[in-house]
């Protein structure tokens, strides 16, 4: 009678116990990777707009402050996305005639808003509130990266959870002086004895680390 | 004058009877799965088992598309049918493991011929135990969460809450009870590999046996082997139930907040395991024609082990009321008092006496230790009764809140019993396929326990008549 298995069957046998190990292991560690890559966060990947609308040539040429359009930032949850009116305030006058600006016209001729696509989209069970941020301190930048230098906006945080409970569970990093919430560009080596002064006042005024990470701080 | 063998077989009865021998125990058991043909009453008997997972499928589905909603328990009763399954199924798994690990360590030769198909029902059990934890939540595909991995939610578990202990605790048994099992198989496994006919057959049964060929050194490290899962098993005995039982007493509820609750409910698990080990095996020896190999001394004896746990589990429920009454706080007492007589709930806690404190007294009593009919009669009666400790335990002590506006009334919607009969259902199903598909006693351990196993001296033996093992 022929042998059951051939006598290499003993090395494949002896293999897979090697392999369940390893690839076991690979595949946790390629898990761990997988679910913070930015193909499944959507971290850095620039988003296209119905118009070709840049922040780098708006705020960073121009100089126009964020709350111009973001009005409701230092008021309410929502940032506030600016209707079409805001954009005819100039481009009634400037640019008026060029053709990629004609989605504006369009929406403001017919009242149709814009269908901007949303970059940061937390989840609904995620209670974000932006004017609490601002008013502790916290600029625009530590999340929403250096916007007066994208020319299409993209999201410069994994948003997930444990990034929000980074700073949660450690503030103090990213308090800023209130002069500079809405300056994207600026570096914490640059403080001035004032600012400084006026930052660990801030600090010193936090919630306690035990109530920024309780669960219903967040989810309400 | 008795001479040695007669006190011999009084001490030690033989756990084989009938005239068998190697060849015999072995063609015996390894036909049940090869060359018998299936016989009529296994398809009826795994048929109708299959229907009823049919039932458990459906009410699953029906979860996955509502909602938890569709079982009953609700405020204040948050707690109930998932739960008290929950911990009826891996109460029933401890017996298998006992007679497994501990009776090994403890060198009782009449644990080999049920230890194979009690540890196979220890699996199976646990696995209906885990369906209610992982499913009650009704998003079983994020179950994972229970584990510590590195999440990107950048938190761990609550490692001070005991539902946490017991993911440790029953992942660890159905782990170690799944090795244990295995590794005893692979001897027999190797024995219906090279009988099988059907190459597919070889072929698998092959594959499991990871080239076994009963050298001595392949002997050697099972023994070593099968030694070192004995005595990873028999701490987890004791630890996975207690952790079972810290779900209650580490809340600080009356009725649960008890320190008499970790033995109680070990000796609880060990009592309903070694019932439902009887309600299997009972049928099985006559169905399967195995009196032989599962001898009525095998009932007696697993019949005088449910009576002493049983004892302890009712010395538990003395305890308890004890202990409500000393403890002079009212809520306490009132909890007592309402579950024995007061409360909605009352007849539950009479029914769990009757099933679990009455029925065994039954066993004291040799006429009723010795008949299979009655062992399989009290068996089932205490299956109920264990099933009614964890309800009398979860629900009297949850109806009544310390505040009385929020007491409240348990009722069981149609999907709390269809859940819990189909994990029954699938209990059945499994058992009957691994009685087809395995070696349901274990064929080289039955064959140690046969005369033609034992040493002689051969000239001590010659002159006095015996056998000359006694106390070996």
């Amino acid at each position: 009678m022929a042998q059951l298995f051939h006598r290499g069957a003993n090395n494949i046998a002896k293999a897979s116990l090697v392999l369940a190990v390893v690839l076991g292991g690979l595949a946790f560690f390629a898990y761990t990777y997988i679910a913070r890559s930015s193909y499944l966060t959507g971290r850095y990947v620039e988003k296209q707009q119905p118009v070709q609308f840049s922040h780098r040539h708006h705020v960073g040429d121009d100089g126009i402050d964020c709350r111009y359009c973001h009005t409701s930032v230092e008021t309410a949850a929502s940032a506030g996305i600016p209707p079409t009116q805001t954009c005819m305030n100039c481009h009634g006058e400037l640019y008026a005639d060029q053709e990629y600006l004609e989605p504006i016209r369009a929406s403001f001729r017919d009242n149709k808003p814009i269908k901007w696509e949303r970059v940061h989209d937390l989840p609904g069970f995620a209670y974000f509130n932006h004017s609490i941020h601002v008013a502790k301190g916290v600029g625009c930048a530590s999340c929403h990266g250096d916007v007066a230098n994208m020319a299409a906006v993209y999201q410069e945080n994994t948003l997930q959870m444990e990034w929000c409970l980074s700073c949660h569970r450690d503030p103090k990093p990213n308090i800023r002086p209130k002069s500079e919430i809405y300056n994207t560009s600026w570096d914490s080596k640059d403080i001035t004895p004032e600012q400084q002064k006026e930052v660990d006042e801030k600090i010193s005024k936090l919630r306690s680390k035990e109530l920024l990470t309780s669960c219903s701080t967040c989810h309400r | 004058m008795r001479d040695v063998q007669e006190i011999r077989d009084e001490i030690y009865p033989p756990m084989v009877e009938g005239s068998h021998d190697y060849a015999s125990v072995t063609d015996k058991i390894s036909d049940y799965t090869l060359k018998k043909r299936t016989p009529f009453g296994w398809f009826v008997g795994f048929g109708i088992a299959f229907l009823i997972v049919q039932i458990l499928m459906f009410t699953v589905l029906y979860l996955l598309i509502t909602g938890v909603g569709i079982f009953g328990n609700n405020q204040p009763i948050g707690w109930a049918f998932p739960i008290i399954n929950f911990v009826w199924w891996i109460g029933i798994g401890h017996a298998g493991t006992l007679i497994s690990a501990i009776l090994l360590l403890l060198n009782q030769k009449w644990r080999t011929s049920i230890n194979r198909f009690a540890e196979a029902m220890t699996l199976f059990a646990v696995a209906c135990a885990g369906m209610f934890p992982v499913l009650h939540t009704g998003r079983p595909w994020l179950a994972f969460w229970m584990l510590p991995y590195p999440n990107t939610m950048g938190m761990w578990q609550n490692f001070r809450s005991p539902l946490m202990w017991d993911v440790f605790a029953v992942s660890t048994y159905a782990t170690v009870s799944l090795l244990f099992w295995y590794v005893g198989l692979i001897p027999d496994i190797a024995t219906l590999r090279d009988r099988a006919k059907n190459p597919y057959f070889k072929f698998i049964y092959g594959c499991l046996a990871w080239g076994w060929r009963g050298s001595a050194r392949h002997w050697h490290r099972y023994e070593l082997a099968y030694l070192l899962l004995a005595g990873l098993s028999t701490p987890l005995v004791l630890s996975v139930h207690s952790i079972v039982s810290f779900d209650f007493s580490v809340a600080q509820l009356p009725g649960w907040h008890a320190t008499i609750f970790p033995p109680y409910f070990v000796a609880g698990a060990i009592f309903a395991g070694f019932a439902m080990v009887l309600i299997l095996c009972i049928p099985l020896r006559v169905w399967y024609n195995m009196k032989d190999l599962i001898t009525d001394t095998h009932l007696v004896y697993m019949g005088k082990i449910m009576l002493a746990t049983g004892l302890i589990v009712c010395y538990g429920y003395a305890a308890e009321a004890f202990f409500a009454w000393y403890s002079a706080t009212d809520f306490e007492v009132y909890m007592m008092y309402n579950r024995m007589w007061g409360g909605p709930y009352w007849w539950s806690y009479w029914l769990l006496i009757l099933c679990n404190g009455i029925s065994i007294q039954f066993l004291w009593f040799k006429r009723f230790r010795e008949s299979a009919f009655w062992l399989f009669i009290i068996s089932i009666v205490v299956s109920i009764g264990m099933w009614l400790e964890r309800f009398v335990i979860i629900v009297t002590s949850l109806h009544r809140d310390f505040l009385p506006s929020s007491w409240g009334m348990f009722a069981p919607t149609i999907f709390d019993f269809s859940m819990f009969l189909g994990t029954i259902g699938f209990f059945v199903a499994l058992i009957f396929l691994f009685v087809r598909m395995l070696p349901v006693i274990s064929i080289f351990e039955v064959r140690t326990l046969l005369p033609e196993a034992e040493v002689k001296r051969h000239g001590y033996d010659h002159e006095h008549g015996g056998t000359g093992s006694i106390g070996d």
